[in-house]
């Protein structure tokens, strides 16, 4: 099989208006989403946001209570779990204990009537592409996590589906390890051109895999771009916050022209742009784009300055990190290259800023209830 | 900490020999010379072993006894599998209350069951039958099957079934290919059970006899009853080594399937 024929593989996903509720409670609120052919789609969000509700709805293992759900162009509304073709990773791993490892793999192969020849040819080749061929006599408690999760996959792609689902396939593996596997998922995906939509509660591994993420939140989608998007360009304080580091700043705000200036602990800030709806505003700041001062120099025209304390101070090999709290008790976080002037615990600071680096949100109480 | 080690020791010891001696008294005096049921036994004779393969009354019931207990075996163990697979997967309140009622053969005194069961046994006809004694005998071994497959289900992740049927598995290739293998253990013993239950199982059968169906155990009861025949401290040996060779080999392919 060439790349270019693998790339046709993958099957574009369409979920529109998707509504679930259990009783009076709503996992799935309205929803809409669409997945390119062969995309590697992360979607993202805290624990009962609704990101694995939508996969389950995917792979059939849910029902809707309303809207409509296409893979490939067609409609898979009401078809059963096994006549859809989806392969589905689970964060448990899920293989057979009573299966060596090349049965297990060969298992869908089986169900599909494949002869013998042909499949022992695609079980081998699956078991290559995740590095386990010298492991096929194994049963799964022979294995460790990181051995079956690898194991499970291959068996989820032995039969060349379309469409790729992962449920927080990474989630009970250590840190390093996960991180070489998302390498090699990612590495997969890029062989394999199927479509890949992935679960995570963990922003950095939606950053490291995804060509676009959603980020779900309470039932619902609060916005879909890739990571430098949601980074840079959040749609909603919720966003801003679950993606990156961030320091959010309230105050009593006046808008006059294009502007929005912020009183925070009686320091004056401004923002070269306003909120249409008139909502109360937050300004969202990424760490690296704050510099620290020594207390009361003067500053530039361009920049927004506060006075606060140093009451953190991290090494961190490639730079440090400071947490500055301010005057109104509100923490900052600034991440300073090492050649910047290092401060210590106390000391008075200048917190500053390039006014075209403020980013003004409508404040959301419900983005910080739904932190952890 | 040592003498107290010893001290344990032999009351284990202890505990041991009193729950196995009487069954390994049957054993020497089955080989008793003289024609009675004394201990210590004297001589040594295979006549009881003879006795119990060539006298029509001893063999007869015993084959009777194997075809109830193994038909009761096959009957209540889909009953009973059917049973748990199903309990298990009622998320109702209901399932507690239904267990309850599908136990109740074990709880009930058997006198009192024998007595149910031979009164309305009296109208059907069903007295000294074989599918009297199977009906009867399937009611008693449900609850070991249900039992033994329940404690299989309780270690059967159910999400193996998801990822079955992700993989394009419909329910009853699911069922046979992952869940079946899975908690075949727990079905197996539960056909061991069953049939242990019906082969030795005396208190309905004394009711439900006749003279034309009699199982083992009748057969025993009313011949050391009537003439205290050692046929049957034969027949208790016999029993005893079948059951011991069935329960060790069981206890081997168990330990084998674990992996």
């Amino acid at each position: 099989m060439t790349t270019s024929k693998t790339r046709e593989r993958g099957a574009a996903i369409d979920i529109r208006n998707a509504t679930k509720r259990y009783g009076s409670f709503t996992a799935l609120d309205d929803v809409s989403l669409h997945i390119k052919p062969g995309e590697f789609m992360t979607l993202l969000g805290p624990s009962g946001s609704g990101k694995t509700t939508t996969l389950n709805v995917v792979a059939g293992f849910t029902d809707l209570t309303s809207g409509e759900l296409s893979v490939g162009g067609e409609s898979i509304l009401g078809v059963p779990a096994h006549k859809r073709n989806i392969g589905v990773v689970f964060q448990h791993y899920a293989l057979f204990p009573h299966m060596t490892v090349g049965k297990n793999v060969a298992y869908p192969l089986t169900l599909r009537g494949i002869e013998k020849g042909e499949r022992e040819k695609r079980v081998r080749r699956a078991l290559d592409m995740v590095k386990m061929a010298d492991f096929a006599h194994r049963y799964p408690s022979e294995l460790s996590g990181g051995q079956q999760q690898r194991v499970a996959l291959a068996r989820a792609i032995v039969f060349d589906p379309p469409l790729l689902l992962m449920d927080e396939p990474l989630g009970a593996l250590d840190k390093k390890l996960r991180e070489w596997l998302q390498l090699e998922i990612k590495r997969i995906h890029r062989e394999l051109g199927t479509t890949f939509v992935y679960v995570t509660h963990d922003q950095e591994e939606a950053l490291v895999l995804s060509d676009r993420i959603a980020v779900f939140n309470q039932g619902r989608i609060e916005q879909v771009g890739t990571g430098r998007e949601l980074y840079d360009e959040p749609a909603t304080l919720f966003v801003g916050k679950f993606i990156g580091e961030s320091t959010t700043l309230r105050g009593n705000a006046e808008t006059s022209g294009g502007e929005t200036s912020l009183t925070v602990a009686g320091q004056r800030i401004v923002a070269s742009n306003k909120l249409a709806n008139g909502a109360k505003p937050v300004i969202l700041l990424r760490p690296e784009k704050l510099s620290l001062a020594p207390g009361n120099k003067p500053q530039a025209d361009s920049q927004n300055s506060l006075t606060g304390n140093i009451s953190e101070a991290i090494y961190l090999g490639s730079g440090s990190k400071y947490q500055v709290t301010l005057r109104d008790g509100s923490v900052a976080i600034v991440r300073a290259p090492l050649e910047a002037q290092q401060f210590a615990i106390g000391d008075e600071v200048d917190l500053r800023w390039h006014i075209s680096d403020c980013k003004l949100l409508a404040d959301d109480e419900r983005a910080d209830l739904t932190l952890t | 900490m040592k003498p107290f080690r010893i001290i344990l020791g032999l009351f284990c010891l202890l505990v041991a020999i009193w729950l196995v001696l009487p069954t390994l008294v049957i054993i020497p005096m089955s080989f008793n010379e003289k024609k009675s049921l004394a201990f210590p036994p004297s001589g040594f004779t295979w006549h009881w072993y003879e006795n119990f393969f060539t006298n029509p009354d001893w063999s007869s019931s015993f084959f009777n006894s194997l075809r109830v207990a193994a038909i009761v075996a096959v009957t209540a163990t889909i009953v009973g599998t059917l049973a748990a697979l199903g309990l298990s997967r009622m998320k109702h309140a209901g399932a507690g209350i239904l267990r309850a009622i599908l136990i109740t053969p074990m709880v009930v005194p058997g006198v009192v069951l024998a007595i149910g069961i031979y009164a309305v046994y009296l109208n059907y006809q069903l007295v000294g039958t074989t599918l009297g004694f199977v009906i009867a005998h399937t009611m008693l071994a449900v609850p070991f099957v249900l039992i033994a497959v329940s404690a299989s289900l309780e270690v059967f992740d159910v999400r193996l079934e998801t990822a079955a049927a992700s993989l394009g598995a419909n329910r009853l290739t699911t069922f046979r290919t992952i869940t079946l293998p899975l908690i075949l253990p727990g079905i197996l013993s539960g056909l061991l059970f069953a049939f242990v239950t019906s082969f030795d199982e005396i208190i309905v059968a004394l009711f439900i006899t006749s003279p034309y169906l009699k199982t083992l155990p009748v057969q025993i009861y009313t011949s050391i009853t009537r003439d205290a025949d050692p046929t049957v401290t034969a027949v208790g040996t016999i029993i005893f080594l079948a059951t011991s060779l069935i329960i060790t080999g069981g206890l081997i392919i168990g330990s084998q399937r674990r992996r």
